[in-house]
């Protein structure tokens, strides 16, 4: 491995159903599979539904407003393409559909992340055809409708 | 299952963190294995049986360098520092239903001189347990290593019921004051205070440095065999009375859980105590897979030992150091004495229903529970005890 592929970015694959979930994410939807038999959503997207075994889905667009569930601060990286990046929270985000993903809370300072924080999508283009979804803090509400990501 | 098969033999080499060394994995298992079959009387061509650790080295290489004629036995179970304890209890299944007479578990790695955990995980996805679900969905976000996966259930288990860093500090002194009676440890001579742990680097918050276990060279191998041929061997066998395995749901995601705490220990503990026909009250000592101070606590939790989310309050107070109502990690376990992958924790186990643990001996030990966590969150359980 050369010192250039070690800091590179580990990136997601590009086919299958990862390929699917990122190609909805660079068109700027969050799209996550929705069974077809019994209605129930899920992320990581799976060849079957846990809760009634129908291998039949849409991939259907969330919301994308959540609130953080929970979340770690790194200070020292371990993967050597996020060195750059610390301090960076990886953070499980719980979508109003109940489904749960790992992602990010972007523009908001560490130190500010809480549990139950509330949050909404947004895109961001990590490397050439490759959109990651991503979080940022929702306006609380009352103060306006939110334009979503 | 109760008493069917016994530990006869265990066996450790030194625990080094010495590069110069470089020791392999198959030099350091076999190590062990041989320092475990003369513990028991026991020659290497007694072995028909073997269950390796998973993606280290092979049943098939142990035995041809042991010169084991006949190989009648040998499965892996893939739930990492989980398996020497589910081994454990397969190969109690394997002797009490006459597929192997002597079944030999080894463990050990060159976990310090050779490449680091951090360094697979982050870089290598068959090694990651979920495989292209880290790769695909964990990774991209910069979560690479398991200190960050198992920081997300720390934080939300102090989020629902208020556990504090000291709380997760008095296992991480635990274990190193245990180590100070073990001359084995890494850690003896290496005393900690509480405003040593909580000036230690932040890592992964709320997982400080010294939340972390050791990263170490280091084999330990257990030798199983039935309890009839037990009372004819060199040392007082330790029964195997209950065990079990157990995986979380799902098994390969640790983020979407509906509960993030049920793991796979929460459904094998049950079935390994009602196996064994005792309550986790009946323990006169734990051994538990010290990966990080959370998952410890975790595992007591969901062991019985106390309630869930009673867990910090559990660990304080010198409860789970030797005097306490439950030593736990006599030897200072995965924290201050070595990573041995698990197996460590069985031969400390056995020392201790031997009565051979000397300065860190729990007084009167009968009965012991040993433990196994590893990948997401899977679990592993034995119940052993002194063999009349
Ligand atoms: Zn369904």
């Amino acid at each position: 491995m050369t010192a250039a592929d070690a800091s590179a970015l580990p990136l997601p694959g590009r086919d299958g159903f990862a390929g699917a979930f990122y190609e909805a994410c660079r068109s700027g939807e969050l799209r996550f599979q929705r069974c077809s038999a019994c209605g129930a959503w899920r992320h990581v997207p799976r060849a079957l539904c846990a809760a009634c075994g129908s291998p039949a889905f849409t991939w259907t667009p969330s919301s994308g407003r959540g609130r953080v569930f929970t979340y770690t601060i790194v200070t020292r990286a371990m993967h050597p393409g996020f060195a750059a990046r610390v301090p960076y929270a990886p953070a499980v985000i719980e979508l109003e559909e109940g489904v749960r993903i790992l992602s990010e809370v972007v523009d908001c300072p560490v130190e500010e992340l809480r549990i139950d924080l509330p949050v909404v999508v947004v895109f961001q283009e990590v490397a050439e055809g490759v959109t990651l979804p991503k979080f940022r803090r929702a306006v609380p509400a009352g103060a306006g409708r939110e334009a979503g990501g | 299952m109760r008493g069917g098969a016994c530990i006869v033999g265990v066996g450790e080499t030194a625990y080094t963190r010495d590069v110069a060394r470089a020791p392999t994995a198959l030099g350091l298992q076999l190590e062990a294995s041989l320092a475990a079959l003369e513990d028991a009387g026991l020659a290497r061509a007694d072995v028909d049986a073997i269950l390796p650790f998973p993606n280290l080295v092979s049943a098939e290489e142990l035995a041809a360098n042991l010169g084991c004629p006949e190989l009648r036995f040998a499965t892996t179970h893939h739930v990492g520092g989980a398996a020497p304890v589910a081994s454990l209890g397969t190969a109690a299944l394997a002797v009490s239903a006459g597929a192997a007479d002597c079944v030999l578990l080894p463990a050990g790695w060159a976990g310090y001189s050779g490449r680091r955990t951090r360094q697979i995980v982050a870089q290598d996805v068959a090694s990651i347990p979920g495989g292209a679900i880290a790769r695909d969905y964990y990774l991209p976000h910069g979560l690479t290593a398991p200190l960050q996966w198992y920081a997300l259930l720390a934080r939300r288990h102090m989020h629902e019921f208020g556990t504090r860093p000291e709380q997760l500090g008095a296992v991480a002194l635990a274990m190193r004051r245990h180590a100070q009676r073990n001359p084995r440890a890494v850690m003896h001579g290496r005393p900690l205070s509480m405003e040593d742990y909580l000036a230690s680097p932040m890592l992964s918050d709320p997982y400080r440095l010294l939340d972390c276990c050791l990263e170490t060279d280091g084999g330990a191998a257990v030798v199983v065999t039935s309890a009839e041929r037990a009372r004819d061997l060199r040392r007082p066998p330790v029964a195997v009375l209950g065990a079990a395995c157990g995986q979380p749901d799902p098994a390969d995601e640790i983020t979407g859980r509906a509960d993030l705490f049920r793991t796979g220990l929460s459904s094998a503990a049950p079935r390994a105590f009602a196996a064994a026909g005792v309550r986790p009250a009946d323990a006169d000592f734990a051994q538990i897979y010290d990966c990080f101070t959370f998952e410890l606590l975790q595992q007591l939790e969901e062991c019985g030992f106390c309630k869930r989310g009673e867990g910090g309050a559990f660990v304080e107070g010198g409860r789970i150091e030797l005097g306490g109502e439950l030593p736990v990690n006599t030897h200072g376990g995965l924290l201050s004495e070595a990573h041995v992958l698990g197996m460590s924790h069985v031969v400390e186990a056995v020392r201790q229903l031997r009565g051979e643990a000397g300065e860190r001996q729990v007084a009167g030990a009968e009965l012991g529970v040993v433990t196994g966590w590893g990948d997401f969150g899977d679990g592993s359980i034995a119940i052993l005890g002194r063999s009349a």
